[in-house]
């Protein structure tokens, strides 16, 4: 039980350093840096660094992810956004730096993933109910025990899916909703989607996102998702991140704070207006930098 | 008409075998050949019916079939495994590569008589020699099904916690799956066509291989031509069946 456990964190994540306080002018060292995070924070990224052979994504690179917030990460193609979350779920490792859950590592954190391409991402071997039992089976679960949080899962989606067809019978939503509901199965702590709508067809887009949302609002899962689409991004988001080009800082992290359940009349409310335009602002400003 | 359209395609390849059959008589009839090379249809076909039924060359068939499977499936068993677990490291694939592609290219009879020296003239070194030819058929061709494997796929796998032997097992093998049958479908064919060669040239008394020298050396053409007919149906019976398994198996294929 995760949420028994007490974390004495920051102070023993960083090594009891009593380093010399710096001066006041000096930069802060990696060890000051982790000691420090605003509350409610669910992953902290510090120091991180990523080089692709001669090219540098992350240098020193610091983010906070605030805990059961929808935060999604946008920037110029190309910046590094897939890299990031990819980093940071474990797909790809990085050079240096620390990226602590809680305090946990990645190790000993439940995560779920959802890829963009959900055609490439789901098992086609499998029939698409075996494709949601597949993680709950890596993790040792009984066949009881998985059918049960199978089938409680699948009730609280409803949507009318043949989940005993294989996912290449099924359409483009319905395969990316298995992916979404695979990577709910084992109730994950963080959530973590790579432009998960931008291979479906606007009227699924719709559908898809209104669905994440009741998602969130159900069980307050952290998420994070790298959009293409500001509109998706805004919508959907408590938080927006936005990224620079390469090397890659944080242009500006933005709160949108509307209320749920957002609708289609959210997007001329002028609160959502003012955000996305700020955020498209700072986006211009950022991509026609050199 | 629809119904008829039907009936013609559902029987279209037996016009090519009809008209074969046609152009044959009449080259028999014209005796465009010497009769004796060139028996005719009726003849051959009698020949291919009575030796099927009396068991000569039912028997002979039969000490292929054997043959052939035996050595299919050795190569198989061996070849799968190590296939999967060579191309999972892509790296152990490169520096073995060369000897795969060598021993690959060279053609299987050239090993007859090193077999030979090794097994001896008996039915060993014949379904070894088959086996190993068609195992690095196999072998090449899942070990690059594995390293093709859909990188989506595999991440899917490690960020469900997946550890390697699990991805191996249940993502890579079956990533491999579409590629590995057309190493089998490789695979059988080959084993055939150097078992035949095999029965010819390593002291045989029996098989498909055997029956064909002997009807060559007592110029018994009808009996000739049944055994190529024989080694022919068996030759397509097998890739025939081989697709039909995939099909089953590899129900997502190409889709
Ligand atoms: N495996 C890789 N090898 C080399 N360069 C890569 C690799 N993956 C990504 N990159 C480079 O890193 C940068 C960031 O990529 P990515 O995170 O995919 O961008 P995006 O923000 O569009 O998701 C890009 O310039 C890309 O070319
Ligand atoms: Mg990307």
């Amino acid at each position: 039980m995760a949420e028994l456990r007490v974390y004495a964190i920051p102070a023993e994540a960083a090594p009891p350093a009593p380093a010399a306080p710096a001066a006041a002018n000096e930069a802060p060292t990696l060890e000051e840096r982790l000691r420090w995070f605003p509350p409610n924070t669910h992953i902290t990224v510090r120091g991180l660094r990523k080089t692709f052979g001669g090219t540098v994504i992350y240098d020193g690179f610091d983010l906070d992810i605030p805990r059961g917030k929808i935060t999604s990460v946008f920037g110029p193609n190309g910046c590094g956004k897939s890299t990031l979350i990819n980093m940071i779920s474990g797909l790809i490792p990085y050079d240096v730096g620390q990226i602590l859950f809680d305090g946990k590592t990645l190790a000993e954190t439940r995560i779920g993933y959802v890829f963009q391409n959900y055609r490439e991402a789901l098992f086609p071997w499998m029939r698409a109910i075996d494709n949601i039992h597949y993680p709950l089976k890596l993790m040792g679960v009984p066949k009881a025990e998985r059918e049960r949080r199978v089938e409680k899962l699948i009730a609280s989606f409803d949507v009318p899916i043949d989940f005993n067809a294989y996912p290449y019978q099924l359409s483009g939503g319905q395969m990316q909703t298995i992916c979404i509901m695979r990577a709910l199965v084992v109730e994950p702590e963080v959530l973590f989607l790579d432009e998960p709508f931008s291979a479906l067809d606007y009227e699924m887009t719709l559908l898809m996102r209104d669905r994440l949302q009741r998602i969130y609002q159900e069980r307050g899962t952290t998420m994070m998702m790298v959009s293409h689409n500001l509109e998706d991004a805004v919508w959907l988001a408590d938080h927006i991140l936005l990224l620079t080009r390469k090397p890659t800082r944080v242009a500006d992290f933005v709160s949108f704070d509307a209320v749920r359940p957002r609708t289609a009349e959210t997007l001329s409310e002028p609160d959502f207006v003012r955000v996305k335009k700020h955020c498209l602002e700072v986006f211009q400003r950022e991509a026609s930098l050199r | 008409m629809k119904n008829l359209d039907r009936l013609f395609g559902s029987v279209k390849p037996l016009w090519g075998v009809l008209t074969l059959l046609a152009i044959w008589w009449l080259a028999w009839k014209a005796e465009v050949a010497d009769p004796v090379l060139l028996p005719s249809p009726q003849a051959t076909m009698a020949s291919l019916w009575e030796g099927m039924a009396d068991g000569g060359l039912w028997g002979d068939f039969l000490s292929t079939v054997k043959r052939t499977t035996i050595s299919f499936a050795l190569a198989a068993v061996i070849a799968i495994p190590l296939g999967i677990f060579l191309g999972s490291s892509e790296r152990l694939y490169r520096s073995l590569e060369f000897i795969i592609d060598f021993f690959r290219s060279t053609p299987a009879s050239a090993l007859f008589p090193l077999f030979l020296i090794l097994f001896g003239v008996g039915e060993l070194a014949k379904i070894l020699v088959a086996a190993f030819g068609a195992a690095l058929v196999i072998l090449f061709n899942v070990a690059y099904g594995v390293m093709n494997a859909r990188q989506t796929r595999l991440l899917a796998a490690r960020v469900m916690g997946a550890n390697k032997l699990q991805t191996l097992r249940d993502v890579m093998f079956w990533e491999s799956l579409p590629q590995t049958f057309v190493g089998l479908r490789n695979g059988v064919s080959l084993a055939l066509v150097i078992v035949i060669v095999a029965e010819m040239f390593i002291g045989s008394t029996d098989g498909l291989g055997h029956r064909l020298v002997e009807a060559q050396m007592l110029f018994r053409m009808p009996e000739m031509y049944a055994a190529i007919f024989a080694a022919g149906a068996l030759g397509y019976a097998l890739n025939w069946g081989s697709l039909l398994v995939e099909k089953r198996i590899v129900h997502w294929g190409g889709k």
